[in-house]
């Protein structure tokens, strides 16, 4: 204690000591933190459309505007329907594209004649503002082929998705992010 | 009106083949059937809920039809962001750390930092949209060390890592010139006022709360509560909910006056790197000579973060002092073990941040008919056909779970508060004024308005420094 500097060079001391051992410490612990729980890799946000009630909540929760929520129409499952329960309004005045006769509130969904009396139904994504009104439609009276997922490029990859937070069905959860998206197909619902 | 029906019709008739297999109805029972559709979209939600309970048969209804020369599109879906951007991310925060703490230590110099910061708001913020965060990144770790399901992606657990091991040997120069949250605030501080000592060091505990409030969520897997309160996401998304823009403006409105708010009194990273900061190996020094206790460096710190010479106490004094400490070493266990207690108690209303309790509450409500109708939520759960018991147990579980974990938060309140207690009544003997190590960001005004920095860089003669000195002493 008489010696100033050799009290000094005991701190010098005890403090280096604790540097190394946070060092080490931290280090070891981000290794053995990140080999043990990510060989899973990256995820991302989807919503399991098997779950989704397509309650509106994606259009107004996401930190983005519009959301990063999109709908999308898997075709192979798609029954080309002329009356759309997707497409149309629930008491349509006419069968066409008429605006007061869509459902969808965006005029996101292009409708297009294929053969009688087949419809095709395309999703415009730059319209499209995730609001589940067409997913809804289609699932209470069709096939369920159009379904809300997120568009990957669009997402921000909140760490908690807002989204997720608010979904009532716990539809949201991370994917790995090789395989971003939870698709519907024919076989699945056959 | 009519030819809607008609149309309507003939699509449904020309599916009869498929529908009389479904459901062995006729050609007449078709247009009744299409009656009943009208009156279907009346009571929607009854009918969604019975035909998803039976959704074996609910998909394909209509069977999608064979074209013979009409081609399928095919569903495309927007790709994601490429995996060596994340890498990119890593290597742009190791290049900013390393340059930082060389700017704050060695080269010294306040513009650099400036200018860093700037570039690093500029990328990790506005670019990067503010995810991913080291702050946020505390939330992903402790999830990952309670629930072995939770994949933790390695770029993550890196950036967590990288600033707690550099401000172990740099000092906090992450919050200097690195963090978006931080530059952003260093922009919005133009008339900062000093804070009084014992508000600043009061309102400087809140970090630690928050820090021990966002471990608990996160472990339990509640909610990431940092995430859901970032004050300043919304700037850099430039998009974001109403009562998240209005946060962040009243934190940068308040930044005006009071400097970094958000990094002083709430960030749960900064309480982290305040800890390792104090025991680092370098860290920013005021003057490059001997200090002349000009206090300019004092007047421009705009984080209450220099520390003034200390005066020799009084024999009766340091009686006094040494009394007041063993009487805090005392009562700290005692707050520690009262902070558990009270965490305990406080298991229901922590619990209710749990989406199963929510649930839970919700549907026991709903059964006991406390509370009339049903919400999305309940109806989706009830579409499951999970049983409720099952539910109420899970719920029961948690909320037990949140009985031993508010236990542990509250003793971390009460440690905190101990310590900080004790950490006041410790006297240290300072000769020259000093950043203190855990509360300075590195943002290097100090040594820019020292007159002895100012001579070393030849921007004044150093004689007229001294005589400036010796004219303000008088003065005073």
């Amino acid at each position: 204690m008489s010696n100033p500097d050799k009290k000094l060079d005991r701190r010098a001391f005890v403090g280096n000591i604790v540097r190394g051992a946070g060092a080490v410490g931290l280090g070891g612990a981000a290794v053995v933190l990140a080999a043990a729980r990510s060989r899973a890799g990256d995820t991302v946000w989807q919503i399991d459309p098997n779950k989704c009630i397509a309650c509106g909540n994606c259009a107004t929760y996401c930190v983005l505007d519009p959301s990063a929520v999109k709908c999308v129409h898997s075709f192979a499952m798609c029954g080309y329907c002329e009356l759309c329960t997707g497409y149309f309004e629930p008491e349509p005045n006419a069968l066409n594209s008429g605006a007061e006769n869509q459902l969808c509130p965006t005029g996101a969904i292009k409708r297009q004649f294929i053969e009688d009396p087949y419809h095709e139904y395309t999703i415009d994504n730059s319209l499209c503002i995730g609001c589940g009104k067409c997913v809804k439609g289609c699932s209470a009276f069709g096939n369920g082929s159009l379904y809300l997922q997120v568009s990957q490029d669009l997402c921000v990859g909140c760490n908690e998705c807002a989204i997720a937070v608010a979904c009532p069905s716990e539809a949201f959860r991370r994917v790995p992010a090789d395989e971003p998206y939870l698709l519907k197909h024919r076989e699945q619902s056959g | 009106m009519r030819s809607t029906v008609e149309r309507g019709l003939s699509q449904f008739s020309r599916r009869g083949d498929a529908c009389a297999a479904n459901s062995g109805c006729g050609r007449g029972q078709v247009r009744q059937r299409l009656r009943m559709k009208r009156l279907a979209w009346a009571f929607l939600p009854l009918i969604l809920l019975l035909l998803t309970a039976a959704a074996g048969w609910a998909e394909e209804r209509f069977p999608p039809p064979d074209f013979t020369d009409h081609q399928l599109p095919q569903t495309v879906v927007p790709e994601g962001r490429a995996a060596w951007m994340e890498y990119l991310d890593l290597a742009a925060l190791t290049v900013g750390l390393s340059l930082a703490s060389y700017l704050a230590v060695w080269r010294r110099s306040r513009r650099g930092l400036f200018l860093l910061a700037l570039a690093s708001l500029a990328w990790l913020g506005f670019w990067r949209e503010g995810c991913v965060c080291p702050i946020g990144a505390i939330q992903n770790v402790t999830l990952a060390v309670f629930d072995p399901g939770y994949a933790v992606p390695a770029v993550v657990v890196a950036f967590f890592a990288l600033p707690l091991v550099f401000t172990l040997f740099f000092g906090r120069t992450f919050c200097a010139a690195v963090c978006p949250l931080g530059a952003v605030q260093e922009l919005a501080a133009v008339r900062p006022l000093q804070v009084p000592a014992w508000l600043d060091h009061a309102l400087g505990l809140l970090a630690y709360v928050y820090l021990g409030a966002a471990v608990l969520f996160a472990a339990t897997g509640s909610a990431f509560v940092i995430c859901r309160y970032d004050p300043f996401v919304g700037f850099f998304r430039l998009s974001g909910s109403l009562d998240m823009l209005v946060l962040g403006g009243c934190f940068l409105v308040v930044g005006m006056f009071v400097g970094r708010p958000y990094c002083r009194y709430l960030c749960p990273y900064g309480a982290l790197l305040r800890l390792l900061s104090k025991v680092s190996k370098w860290h920013v020094s005021i003057t490059p000579d001997e200090c002349i206790q000009c206090r300019l460096c004092e007047n421009a710190c705009p984080y209450g973060a220099i520390r003034q010479p200390t005066v020799d106490q009084t024999v009766a004094d340091r009686v006094v002092g040494r009394r007041r400490l063993a009487a805090l070493i005392v009562l700290a266990p005692l707050l520690v073990a009262m902070g558990a207690w009270l965490g305990t108690r406080m298991k229901v209303p922590l619990s209710r941040l749990h989406p199963s309790v929510r649930l839970a509450e919700r549907i026991r409500l709903e059964e006991t008919g406390r509370v009339e109708g049903t919400i999305d939520a309940s109806d989706a759960f009830r579409n499951t056909g999970r049983p409720v018991a099952e539910l109420y147990r899970e719920a029961f579980e948690q909320t037990r779970r949140f009985a031993v974990a508010g236990g542990w938060f509250g003793a971390w309140v009460g440690l905190v508060i101990g310590a900080k207690l004790i950490h006041l009544s410790v006297r240290r003997r300072r000769t020259d004024y000093q950043p203190d190590r855990a509360n300075c960001v590195a943002c290097g005004r100090c040594f820019w308005y020292c007159p002895n920095e100012q001579a070393r860089l030849g921007l004044i003669c150093p004689t007229t420094a001294a005589e400036h000195e010796g004219h303000k002493v008088q003065s005073d």
